[in-house]
């Protein structure tokens, strides 16, 4: 039983990472008062420039890195949707998903489309910095990205958000875009930023997927958890340290029905609704904040000066 | 705002474009996707103009591949009919997927139950109970929007990601098949199958539901009060408040005629291609149904074209891939680029550039 | 040596003179009022000063020094600031996040820090503002006092308030007064704008008076009468109205509202026990300063907005808690006050029309285009709208779009007609028009209320004038009686009479 848990908590910081900073992303991004859609394809453009850019160039870092710059373009034109150009940001962020789902895909069978194996690249490794620490120990052997996105990531979306310049307009401009632009600081600058930092980590949370945890790219490598970093940022209220634990409560729950089914434990409900939970938390959430819902107030309205 | 800068070209709003410019936007926005797509027909290293052939003409120049487009549009022409029926309200129904999943589970329940009953009534017993399921389905995040003012575009999408849920429950649970083992159910009694409109091909009367539902709604927008009310309090909601409409019974019944269509898209792939349920029987039928819904500027025969187009786009895809060894998913891409593009080229269209 | 000095102002909008040859002048440590009606140019001025327009012509000096403001951020850097009747506030944000946005040159904010200076800034002002406080929080005399500051922490020298009490409860008044008197002594001068003639005597030193965009005078306070004020704000020794408006006191009262009481978009109160009457054959005219609760009543007596206690009868019957369609089909003729959000713009012309009766245009839930069309027809030529039926509205001119509105609620005869504004951005032959079609409709023995800003348009066609102050009716006379010292004194508060 205890070794249950050890490894329950153990994957669940590993099975979270790649949903967090995909929500963190889209945390920012609403926060600024756009819903960007388009997460599910740029996660998955993410998976694919990672892994592709890795195998050729052999460095596991350097697929990172340039997964991160297709996010960050990738981002960049939404922008130029739904903030230059006022396009409906649910029809420009599904449009963007499927575009670059479509990409990701033909760009694969392209590079490997002959293979009879699907390709496959050694992965990060972990790293265990506390050894053979009882309990501890075990729950440390995660990957240095897992470290990175907890410890670095978090606190400084937190910091940023909340203790500079810069996040005192993001939050502004979320609110109240008209204010902003009273005192002088450009909506639509910071609008684009934010678009921007959101791509590139929703590409590093696909890229994750494909280069720490399956050293592969497959058809179904993210499923879904774009909308999942979804739920999570409402969830959490639009705040990166209730993101985060959101992000746990939601990775948590898929790593734990998957040991229950693993261990073939028949219960009386489906495993399923252990998944669904949290949604369902989030919707009531939403109904009991109703009207004084922390939404960003000007989510999905285009500003414009008039 | 004015300012005392130097005059120079700026684009400002305008109500009155210049003439030319509506219908060169499909125009442009074939050529824009043309020269786009073509880059990557390149890096497959094929000739774009051959390759635009077998992508787009040669489908249509043979039988099978012809009926075949009918096929791919049929579940397109049915989840961009549903969308269009809540996005001309102004509600943004981003749920169609999980709707149809419901109707899909209800039409698989009632077709395994209709063995030994005559078609005639195990069909139309299944349209309707999709439609119920699709519309059950819709009705929370429309209850919410409608009495709350909870925003459905979230609502909606989180709908979809817990229907995913009880399908997988359902497929991996009582509706699991005893033989394979494999999450898929039972398949529906024979007389609850979709009949095939041409024999040994995969068109089937959904594709006649399809027609149908596309002729509705374009009765229903331009022929009837309701049309009318639903365009104006999308169009203008104060001003439809005004006229004494019934602003938020208008929404909820789009919403809910909206989910109860999408549920009849899910119908419609169980009945007429699957014959059970499984859990990739949309392949994003639902999200699509945005896209598609966008293109046809929110319009029947719109909606009708921009299925049939996509439809065409994906056969041929196939067709190039077979022919040029250039891989299938150019199909994906060309309608996003399409997309994109056309949005993009419609609102400029709102401008003018002024030398200012 | 004046601290503001504009001269010879000239703001032209296309083939609007908002301001004609403006001059004004603030001195140093006054407090000085910007009298006038709706429309007289007294916030135009102030945007110019403020940099938010430019002047078409004229010059600009601070403290001597002849100025170009291109925009507010020059404004500021000059030493101007300014609290417009909107709040710029971001509601969830604290005090401290609200000063200092746009205004801070480190990329770390400390909050600590900020909160500090801005709690320091508060304090050299004597502004009682708490800044951790999140403004979501505050109350509208709270948030006024964080505009001040925030214009005070940008060393504001001169600060220009836009109808500041308009949104503020009386003892949030008194407040704003002590704390203006009180920076006044510290060297700020302040100009505020304002229509309200008890509070301009009360806590300033001169008077400035625009009416239709020129400067009428000058005055010190203490020199001046509130009747004398009234005057030159409304401008006129007599009125001359020389039509025969002779109502017969038998006949019925159409239409009676009592004890009306609503709040507006905000939770404040905008009608106050609100209570008048409209006899057959009457067209009352409701004069007043825009804000004082016009557009709530115009929204409630369309059945859009509920008040929150009250009766509004037609023939006896009362209307409220019913929903618009039901207020037309009992008699109730409404013309929405903005026509933009009145008509669907995507929508044809013959939509338009037949919107409010959709189901006497449908059979069994279908269209009867015919009908629809004839009924557009028809509407067209009787009311001598230039536009075919199937254009869309939103290519219409305002003055088309006008006679759309008064088209479908006027064929249908109605008992009582609600006129908000009507020929607000209209022109000429257009307003002709629509004050033609409310006379007839007074023949007709509808009983007409005409809401306007435009004293003009209330004298020329009104029977019996009422005056709305702060949600109240204050005073109704008969219109050959009306005099201009009298509409002005009650329209800016320094007169009530029991109605």
């Amino acid at each position: 039983m205890e070794v249950f848990i050890i490894n329950l908590i153990a994957a669940t910081f590993r099975v979270s990472t790649p949903i967090l900073l995909a929500a963190i992303g889209e945390t920012y991004s609403e926060r600024a008062g756009i819903l960007n859609l388009g997460i599910e394809g740029i996660m998955f453009f993410g998976a694919f420039i990672g892994f592709i850019v890795a195998d050729k160039s052999g460095s596991l870092w350097m697929g990172l890195l340039v997964a991160i710059l297709s996010g960050v373009l990738a981002g960049l034109l939404m922008g130029l949707l739904s903030v230059s150009l006022g396009v409906n940001q649910h029809v420009s962020g599904l449009g963007i998903t499927l575009l670059l789902t479509g990409l990701s895909l033909f760009g694969f069978r392209l590079v490997y489309g002959g293979r009879s194996t699907p390709p496959a690249i050694p992965s990060f490794e972990t790293i265990r910095p506390l050894g053979d620490v009882p309990v501890l120990g075990q729950i440390s052997d995660q990957y240095l990205l897992t470290y990175i996105t907890f410890l670095v990531v978090i606190p400084l979306a937190w910091f940023i958000l909340y203790r500079t310049k810069f996040g005192l307009h993001i939050r502004a401009v979320g609110e109240n875009p008209e204010a902003v632009d009273a005192a002088g600081v450009n909506v639509y600058y910071v609008r684009y930023s934010v678009l921007a930092i959101g791509g590139g980590l929703m590409a590093a949370g696909g890229a994750f997927l494909s280069l720490a945890q399956l050293g592969a790219f497959t058809h179904g490598i993210i499923a879904g958890r774009g909308w999942v970093a979804i739920a999570i940022v409402i969830f959490g209220n639009w705040s990166p340290v209730k993101v985060m634990g959101g992000a746990l409560i939601f990775g948590g729950t898929f790593a734990l029905q998957l040991r229950l089914q693993a261990m073939g434990l028949q219960l009386p409900i489906p495993y399923e609704t252990f998944l669904a939970l949290p949604y369902v938390v989030t919707i009531i959430a939403l109904v009991l904040a109703g009207r004084n819902a922390s939404y960003p107030a000007a989510l999905l309205k285009p500003y414009r000066r008039e | 705002m004015e300012n005392t800068e130097k005059p120079r070209w700026r684009l400002v709003k305008t109500d009155n474009p210049p003439f030319w410019v509506k219908p060169l936007i499909p125009v442009l926005a074939l050529i824009g996707t043309f020269i786009l797509t073509s880059v990557l027909i390149l890096l497959a290293d094929a000739n774009p103009f051959d390759a635009y052939y077998y992508f787009l003409f040669a489908p249509l120049e043979n039988k099978v591949s012809l009926l075949e487009i009918l096929v791919k549009s049929t579940p397109l022409m049915i989840t961009g009919v549903a969308v269009t029926y809540a996005f001309a309200t102004g509600y943004y129904n981003i749920g169609a997927e999980g709707q149809l999943y419901a109707g899909a589970i209800a039409a698989t329940g009632i077709g395994m139950a209709m063995h030994g009953i005559p078609a005639i009534v195990a069909l139309p017993l299944m349209i309707i109970g999709g439609f119920v399921a699709g519309m059950v389905w819709a009705l929370i995040p429309a209850l919410l929007k409608v009495k709350l003012a909870v925003d459905e575009v979230v609502t909606t999408l989180l709908m979809n990601s817990i229907m995913a849920y009880i399908v997988s429950a359902i497929l991996n649970g009582p509706w699991r098949d005893p033989n394979s083992g494999w999450p898929q159910s039972p398949d529906i009694a024979p007389t609850a199958v979709f009949f095939k409109l041409i024999p040994r091909s995969r068109l089937n009367f959904g594709f006649v539901l399809a027609i149908v539902l596309i002729l509705i709604l374009w009765i229903v927008m331009t022929r009837t009060s309701f049309g009318l009310k639903m365009r104006a309090v999308g169009l203008g909601k104060p001003a439809a408040k005004f006229a004494g409409i019934k602003v938020n019974r208008t929404i909820l019944t789009a919403a809910l005629i909206s989910g109860g269509i999408a549920g009849i898209a899910g119908v419609a792939e169980v009945a007429g291609i699957h014959f059970h349920l499984i859990g990739e029987i949309s392949p994003g039928y639902g999200y699509t149904g945005v896209i598609i819904a966008t293109l046809g500027s929110l319009n029947a025969f719109g909606v009708g074209l921009a299925a049939l187009f996509f439809g065409l786009v994906e056969t041929g895809a196939q067709t190039l891939s077979r022919a040029l060894g250039v891989p299938v998913y150019l199909g994906e891409v060309t309608q996003a680029t399409m997309l994109l593009v056309a949005l993009g080229m419609l609102l400029l269209q709102r401008y003018k550039l002024r030398r200012m | 040596m004046y601290i503001v000095e504009m001269q010879k102002v000239t703001k032209i909008f296309g083939e609007l003179v908002a301001n004609d040859h403006v001059d004004f002048q603030l001195r140093k440590g006054e407090i000085h009022a910007l009298l006038g009606e709706n429309g007289a140019g007294k916030t135009t001025l102030m945007r110019i000063l403020y940099g938010l327009y430019q002047q078409t012509t004229g010059d600009i000096f601070i403290n001597g020094e002849k100025v170009t403001i291109n925009s507010p951020k020059d404004a500021i850097r000059k030493g101007v600031g300014m609290v417009t009747q909107h709040f710029a506030l971001v509601p969830p944000m604290t005090v401290a996040e609200n000063v200092v946005l746009g205004y801070t040159d480190s990329f770390v904010l400390d909050q600590a820090a900020i909160e500090k200076k801005v709690g320091e800034a508060a304090d050299q002002f004597s502004l009682d503002i708490n800044p951790k406080s999140i403004v979501r929080h505050l109350s509208v005399g709270q948030r006024q006092r964080v505009e001040i500051l925030k214009a005070l922490y940008r060393n504001a020298k001169v600060l220009i308030l836009d109808e500041p009490t308009a949104v503020l409860v009386p003892q949030e008044v008194d407040s704003l007064f002590e704390t203006l008197n009180r920076l006044r002594k510290d060297g700020l001068s302040v100009i505020f704008i304002s229509h309200k003639l008890d509070e301009v005597t009360k806590i300033t030193d001169r008077v400035t008076v625009l009416r239709d965009g020129k400067s009428i005078g000058t005055v010190d306070t203490v020199n001046v009468t509130q009747k004398q004020l009234a005057a030159m704000m409304v401008g006129r020794d007599t009125f001359g109205v020389t039509r025969q408006t002779e109502i017969n006191p038998d006949n019925k009262k159409i239409l009676e509202v009592e004890g009306l009481c609503a709040l507006d978009d905000k939770g404040l109160p905008a009608l106050k026990n609100l209570k008048l009457s409209i006899r057959s054959g009457e067209i009352l005219g409701i004069a007043g300063v825009g804000g004082n609760g016009q557009k709530e009543l115009a929204e409630i007596l369309s059945g859009v907005k509920s008040p929150t206690s009250g009766v509004i009868k037609i023939n006896d019957k009362n209307l409220v808690g019913k929903d618009p369609s039901e207020f037309s089909k009992m008699g109730m003729g409404r013309i929405p006050e903005d026509r933009h959000e009145g008509v669907v713009g995507d929508l044809t012309v013959y939509e338009n029309l037949a919107l409010e009766h959709l189901d006497e245009y449908s059979k069994n839930g279908f269209l009867d285009k015919q009908a629809i069309r004839k009924n557009a027809e028809e509407l067209i030529k009787n009311f001598q709208i230039k536009a075919k039926p199937s254009d869309k509205i939103r290519t219409l001119s305002g003055g088309n779009m006008q006679k759309v509105l008064l088209a479908r609620v006027l064929s249908r005869q109605p008992e009582v007609v609600i006129a908000p504004q009507p020929t607000r951005g209209l022109d000429v032959g257009a307003t002709e028009y629509v004050r033609q079609q409310l006379l007839e409709q007074r023949s007709r023995g509808a009983a007409v209320m005409l809401i306007s800003e435009d004293l003009d348009e209330i004298l020329s066609i009104s029977d019996r004038i009422v005056v709305i102050y702060e949600g109240e009716i204050v005073g109704t006379i008969n219109a050959q009686d009306a005099t201009p010292e009298k509409l002005g004194l009650m329209m800016s508060g320094a007169l009530r009479e029991e109605t």
